[in-house]
């Protein structure tokens, strides 16, 4: 069992999945290894900056409408900060709540505090906290800074939990610890979960948890033929909501990656079923997502109808657009069940999958289950295509876009898509997860490719003028020349 | 150093910023010896929340870094150091690379200089500078970095270039309209005989505009604070005089006072400072004149009072373009810099004598709930216009007030080559602020 909340800190995903962030090669073999647990990673000699969990676990935490989250580290740690608040406000517009600025809080720590140690800020920093604005729960989360120096966060967190009375969280997120900033929203949830969720006093039958980013409201249409009320986790939510969390019938997810840890969590500690399925992109993934759903909240009547009538309602359009979108070519870049999730959908369009990068992958979920193994779910329904782990190495993956030169790059991730533009290639990036999901999402993510491989003369003109920084002899080399090691046994 | 402050809302981020003053030399390589989320959360800090200021030619994901992991806290990380330099040399087409430390391989302890040495004993076009980020703020960043280069990689090759002046002003990013303020400061010192050698940004010529610094006649600080200790280090190395003016020249008042204090300095005959000016004056005039109907007519209120809330290179310049140029009052001044104590009172000073008769208060805060509590306190009774960052907008409101962002974070704006330097520079400023305050109106 890799759940375990009693532990202070959670297990990183390299530990607990077997999780990898290097490999190149067929997505079938990748998948045949990861079942059989006989996975290496692969490392880069050369490497280009990454992304770390601290950024992963404050993008579930710092929308929690009633929280604070204390940033523990120096001031650089924070960068993120004003996108979170964007993300936030945007967030709350399309919502209807109330407009207000995202409450993230840094220590601030400096060359003393390194030297001293920064427990003694970080409890001020708590009370502060505590009192610009009457939380119901207050965040910690950690930093390389403060982890190598060895500060007391659960003795700091514990002092001021019993002098203010309220849930205050430590998030063990230290960039260095992981190479696979997934492992950041494993931490945030472990947080929750440990401290925040409470056993259920009455069980609902017709809450479903939607563990998600930030995208729109895409399931109440779909849930309310149903009868199911969608609960949105852990973006805009409130503690107490968070707090009820295991009386919900059931839990779903946009993406694996991203809410592996929490939804077997949540089954394992409070008996909230997971729904087991290769994520609801694409035809088959959908029809077997829902009918899981259906099976667990005994709707199976009202599933198969509506299956049927959603199909119904795409067919024409969806034929059209396969006919418009015939011979065209992708390279998909994205975190890896969302990854997979995308090819699905690009598959079911008849665009050919000319290559793909996901930031990372990991072997097993923590469900350990086999119906959720999105991989395998593509390579058996679509057929193989050739598959690169690489958590955001854009030398590699401008080296591959420049060979493939692909009619679209569909991205998941801020600051890759200018490789795209650089190259001239059109350029999509997703944000919103929830755009490509269910029957509509094959119709939503047509239209889009459709549109952008219309027009895409600011590409193009761009590519003219702008250089690559890379040399003409990396143009030139394996892309994979910096990987060592082998996949397999 | 001050004892520090808890942050909210952040309007600079650490020491290791100083990859966007990298990024902003052409063709210049930052190498990050750092974990692995520093480059990206400082990039979406410093640039992307700055105006959305792109990747440029290698920031963003191209920057290499050797992302911290467990074994190199443990073991040290001066092999994978080694390693992701050697590849950098290999992959990244640039002129001269500079290693940049973070956090971790700082607490640790890692011998970057001797690393770095093994690449400049072979000839390698590289410098470093220790900037975990726990060693201070952007500005310092900035600092330091320019520091290491000059004393890594600068050397006297003797020759003196009548009028070239090198230019020490805008921190590249952190600064959202660096790129066009540098290009206007250029225009004007061009206007009166000079040339600038602008060392960032647009048709700066990179690294070779860096050789050419101890060529200079003169160097220009213009900042209340960042930039002078590099003035100071030119001077003892090359012997290179400096002048300071100490703030942004913002509209006509300032503008020429800045061209006519640079002039003197350069011994340029006054005529053709004086005769500059008049043409430049006299076409901004036109301009303000336009507004006078709109400024004076509007019958639905305008500001009472302005507040910034900004760095002391901002709140300085537009105070005093604002209370001269524009008449307006000021409120109260919050610098958040972290302006070291040394050049305090040289800030408050200017602050002081805004304009006859005119003067304001000034705090030192760089923690925003601080600022905010404050500005709370003054109350709706003024109207303020509130000219600072993106957080600020909310609270613009609830005072009943207006609101500019014009210092990081500003992701209510797209900004590509606008300024506020100079003449038009004030138009420009003119243009957003009552852009910005007939908005509110719709
Ligand atoms: S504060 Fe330290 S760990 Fe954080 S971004 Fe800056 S250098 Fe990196």
């Amino acid at each position: 069992m890799t759940i375990n909340l009693l532990n202070e800190d959670l297990q990183i995903r390299e530990n607990r999945l077997g999780s990898i962030t290097g490999y190149h090669g067929s997505a079938k073999d990748l998948s045949n290894c990861s079942r059989k647990s006989v996975l290496n990673d692969r490392e880069r000699s050369f490497t280009q900056c990454s992304s770390c969990s601290s950024g992963t676990a404050i993008c579930q935490l710092a929308m929690i409408q009633d929280a604070v989250v204390i940033n523990h580290a120096p001031l650089g740690c924070s960068g993120d900060f004003p996108e979170f608040n964007f993300i936030n406000r945007t967030g709350q517009i399309k919502r209807k709540m109330k407009l207000k600025n995202v409450r993230l809080i840094s220590t601030n720590l400096r060359e003393k505090d390194m030297i001293y140690g920064g427990n003694e800020k970080l409890e001020k920093t708590i009370k502060e906290a505590y009192e610009r604005y009457n939380p119901k729960a207050i965040f910690v989360t950690t930093s390389c800074g403060s982890g190598i120096i060895g500060d007391d966060v659960n003795g700091a967190v514990e002092k001021a939990e019993s002098e203010l009375g309220i849930p205050i969280v430590p998030i063990f997120c230290e960039g260095f610890r992981s190479k696979i900033w997934a492992t950041g929203f494993d931490a945030a949830y472990h947080g929750i979960l440990k401290k925040i969720v409470k056993p259920p006093k009455n069980k609902s039958n017709n809450i479903i948890n939607i563990i998600n980013f930030w995208g729109d409201d895409y399931f109440s249409n779909l849930f309310e033929k149903l009868g199911l009320i969608p609960n949105y986790i852990v973006p805009f939510t409130t503690i107490t909501q968070l707090e009820k969390l295991s009386e919900a019938a059931a839990t779903i997810q946009v993406c694996s990656t991203l809410g592996t840890y929490f939804s077997t969590a949540l089954e394992q500690e409070f008996g909230v079923p997971e729904v087991k399925s290769p994520p609801p992109y694409g035809i088959l993934g959908t029809d077997i997502w829902l009918r899981e759903l259906g099976n667990i909240v005994g709707k199976e009547k009202e599933v198969e109808e509506l299956i049927i009538s959603e199909k119904q309602r795409i067919e024409e359009e969806l034929q059209d657009l396969r006919n418009k979108l015939k011979g065209k070519k992708a390279f998909v870049a994205a975190g890896a069940v969302h990854g997979h999730s995308i090819i699905s959908v690009l598959k079911e369009l008849g665009i050919q999958v000319a290559g793909a990068c996901t930031w990372h992958h990991d072997p097993i979920l923590d469900n350990r289950d086999e119906t959720s193994d999105s991989l395998k779910h593509v390579v058996d329904t679509y057929g193989d295509i050739q598959l690169t782990v690489c958590n955001k190495q854009s030398f590699e993956m401008v080296n591959l876009l420049n060979r493939v030169e692909p009619d679209i790059f569909i991205v998941r991730h801020s600051g890759m898509s200018i490789w795209g533009a650089k190259l001239g290639i059109p350029t999509m990036l997703i944000g919103d997860e929830q755009f490509g999901l269910g029957y509509q999402g094959i119709i939503n993510y047509g239209q889009k490719i459709y549109d952008m491989i219309t027009n895409s003369s600011y590409v193009k003109n761009l590519s003219k003028y702008t250089k690559l920084p890379y040399t003409k002899w990396w143009l030139e080399q394996d892309p994979f020349y910096f990987l060592g090691g082998n996949a397999g046994e | 150093m001050q004892v520090s402050e808890i942050i909210e809302y952040p309007r600079q981020f650490c020491t290791l910023a100083a990859q966007q003053t990298i990024v902003a030399i052409d063709r210049a390589i930052p190498i990050l010896h750092a974990g692995p989320g520093c480059s990206s959360k400082i990039f979406g800090g410093a640039s992307f929340s700055s105006g959305y200021q792109g990747s440029g030619y290698v920031g963003g994901s191209a920057i290499p870094c050797t992302n911290t992991t467990e074994r190199d806290v443990v073991f040290g990380g001066e092999e994978r150091l080694r390693e992701v330099i050697d590849g950098a040399l290999k992959v990244m087409d640039g002129d001269f690379f500079v290693v940049l430390t973070g956090c971790t391989s700082d607490i640790v302890g890692d011998d970057v200089a001797q690393v770095v040495s093994e690449f400049t004993n072979r000839d390698v076009p590289i410098a470093y500078a220790e900037t975990g980020g726990f060693k201070g703020n952007s500005y310092n960043g900035h600092e330091l970095v320019l520091e290491s280069i000059i004393n890594q990689t600068i050397e006297d090759a003797g020759e003196r270039i009548e009028g070239l002046v090198n230019i020490w002003s805008v921190v590249p990013y952190q600064d959202p309209f660096w790129d066009g303020n540098l290009q206007a400061i250029k225009r004007l010192l061009e206007g009166i005989g000079l040339k600038a050698n602008i060392l960032f940004g647009e048709k700066s010529g990179g690294f070779k505009s860096w050789k050419q610094i101890p060529s200079a006649q003169f160097n220009l600080v213009i900042s209340p604070w960042v930039g002078v200790k590099i003035a100071e280090l030119l001077e003892s190395k090359f012997g290179t005089p400096w002048l300071q003016y100490p703030s942004i020249p913002i509209g006509a008042v300032e503008t020429s006072k800045f061209l006519k204090a640079v002039g003197r300095f350069a011994n340029i005959d006054e005529k053709i400072v004086d005769e500059y000016i008049k043409e430049q004056e006299s076409s901004y005039y036109y301009y303000l004149e336009k507004a006078a109907d709109f400024l004076l007519e509007f019958r639905y209120g305008l500001p009472g009072r302005f507040f910034n809330i900004a760095d002391s290179f901002y709140t300085i310049g537009i105070s005093k373009f604002l209370a001269n140029d524009l008449s307006l009052l000021p409120g109260h001044q919050f610098i958040t810099d972290e302006a070291p104590n040394e050049y305090r009172s040289l800030i408050e000073e200017q602050l002081l004598k805004l304009a006859p008769g005119v003067s304001t208060e000034v705090s030192f805060i760089a923690d925003g709930g601080k600022i905010h509590e404050k500005l709370r306190q003054y109350g709706n009774r003024y109207s303020p216009l509130i000219i600072g960052g993106t957080w600020d907008s909310d609270l613009a409101k609830e005072l009943d007030g207006y609101h500019l962002s014009i210092s990081l974070p500003i992701t209510d704006r797209l900004i590509l080559n606008r300024h506020y330097v100079g003449y038009d520079g004030g138009l420009r400023l003119t243009e957003d602020i009552y852009s910005s305050i007939l908005q509110s109106y719709q």
